[in-house]
């Protein structure tokens, strides 16, 4: 069976930093993948690579057997339909209503009527608890609740992979588990693939099928949680004792 | 040995500036060929267009009106103090009209939205840079060359030409107004000398230039917000070098564009 994602010998530098060092790392279709790693080991970058935000120096990415590497801006636009991205910041579009935030992605990639594109933005603002802030504008929001938006923008067109950049990151314990909920929900409700970038161990432990450490480059070690916490890799020890 | 490395420093700073120029004129040399590939490239974004046009040309009309009649009182005062002492002060309104719609009616207009409306999308964009925004856009699958540089610089440069016509009118009539009440010159003699001597070439020759002003200031404007890094001290860095550089890109490329349309009319 083909990988949700696959990633091959990565390697990326921004400037003198060399940030991947020829990481290797595959996602398997529906689980939800939990990539953990200190501040500055390039998480968010290799989540970004996944949907062809960054481009690696070099490596292969293979996003349900197509690598996205070598492809162009405009056909990059086509297999980011598959993927749905929740940004730590929700980076909701603060001009547009939550209604014309979710309706974003709808009006740019299908042929639906206003009529149609209401009803299926009603319908994953209530998925996400949101049902009735369509007319608010995102600085009315509280920062829980911009993620949720940004969660329903990033489903609105059922994309088969999600991909979270620190989505607890910055809110209150009842927001964490909130947003951890809607997390395995939407697994269960839309069997998606679910890569969520963070450094929130009790979250990822929480939520995760597979948890995967990045440090110095590489993905220093996977497996369940259960197997992460008992782990003997000296890196994935250091990190759980607070030392990465 | 001290001179050595003084020297070895100086062309090391040098050579990192001329550098650093080079990439940014190719850097926004690919954003203005990217702008006109997706400006022509289907489907085209007719809402953001007008919503732009909106936003840069009716928010510009106040200050450029003001400004184009203070400098039409301004430029006849001093150019009738000059023609009468030739005793030539009926001459006023072609000097005002030919100043104007030639040269300070493009040029000031251009320098005025550059200020106001190049910085104002430099801080917009570099806003959304910084909060994600435009990664975002790209995420969900749209393009944000098409979705906001190409309606920026259009309308800017569709509009330019709009306010520059009303500029060139509201500096005509101050220059009228001010001969008139200061020196005398009947309004009739000023707009004869006007419409006997001011050639379509002329009104077209400062229209011609406004559109490249426009496009100069949008693709300065989208750049520099585009490349916005280091949060919001940055966007303030970014607008205050969207200012500088379109407004010296203004007075430079006005040179070559009256060599240019000068050359063109001497054809005709």
């Amino acid at each position: 069976m083909i990988n949700a994602i696959e990633l091959q010998r990565l390697y990326k530098a921004f400037d003198d930093q060399q940030v991947l060092r020829g990481l290797d790392l595959a996602i398997e279709v529906g689980e939800i993948l939990t990539i953990l790693g200190g501040s500055g080991t390039g998480k968010s970058v290799l989540l970004r690579m996944m949907i062809g935000l960054f481009k690696p120096d070099a490596g292969r990415i293979l996003v349900e057997g197509e690598d996205i590497v070598p492809l162009s801006e405009d056909t990059l636009l086509k297999v980011r339909r598959k993927v749905g991205m929740l940004f730590q910041g929700a980076a909701l579009f603060d001009s547009l209503t939550v209604e014309e935030n979710v309706a974003f992605p709808l009006r740019e990639h299908t042929r639906m009527t206003a009529a149609e594109i209401r009803d299926r933005v009603g319908e994953v603002l209530a998925l996400v608890g949101m049902a009735g802030t369509e007319d608010k504008y995102p600085a009315g929001l509280s920062g829980g609740m911009r993620k949720r938006v940004g969660l329903a923008r990033a489903i609105a067109l059922t994309p088969r992979i999600v991909l979270y950049d620190e989505p607890t990151t910055g809110l209150d314990p009842r927001n964490v588990d909130k947003i951890n909920e809607l997390i395995t929900d939407l697994r269960a409700k839309l069997q998606v693939t679910s890569v969520v970038v963070t450094h929130d161990l009790q979250s990822a432990f929480r939520i995760s099928d597979r948890v995967a450490l990045l440090a110095d480059g590489r993905i220093a070690g996977t497996g369940s949680p259960a197997e992460i916490a008992k782990s003997e890799i000296p890196q994935v020890q250091e990190f759980l004792a607070g030392h990465l | 040995m001290k001179e050595a490395q003084l020297a070895r420093g100086f062309f090391l700073v040098l050579g990192g500036r001329v550098t650093d120029l080079v990439t940014r004129l190719g850097d926004m040399a690919l954003l203005a060929w990217q702008a006109f590939y997706y400006a022509l490239k289907r489907p085209y974004e007719l809402r953001a267009l007008v919503q732009q046009m909106d936003h840069i040309g009716v928010k510009s009309v106040a200050i450029c009106g003001v400004a184009a009649v203070f400098t039409g009182l301004v430029l006849a005062l001093q150019t009738t103090y000059g023609l009468a002492r030739f005793g030539a002060k009926a001459y006023v309104g072609i000097v005002v009209s030919l100043s104007m719609v030639r040269e300070l009616g493009p040029v000031l207009t251009a320098l005025l939205v550059g200020g106001r409306v190049g910085s104002g999308i430099t801080a917009e964009l570099g806003a959304m840079k910084v909060t994600e925004q435009i990664d975002a856009m790209r995420a969900l699958g749209a393009n944000h060359i098409k979705k906001l540089v190409v309606p920026r610089v259009l309308s800017i440069m569709l509009v330019l030409p709009l306010l520059t016509v009303m500029a060139n009118g509201l500096g005509i009539y101050g220059g009228m107004l001010i001969s008139q009440h200061e020196f005398h010159v009947e309004p009739h003699l000023y707009m004869s000398t006007i419409w006997r001597n001011l050639t379509l070439a002329d009104l077209l020759s400062g229209l011609g230039k406004t559109v490249v002003f426009g496009f100069l200031i949008g693709i300065v404007g989208c750049y520099n917000g585009l490349e916005v890094s280091g949060g919001t001290e940055g966007i303030g860095r970014a607008t205050t070098k969207t200012v500088v550089t379109s407004a010296i890109l203004i007075l430079i490329s006005d040179f070559f564009l009256t060599k240019f349309f000068w050359w063109l009319e001497s054809l005709a």
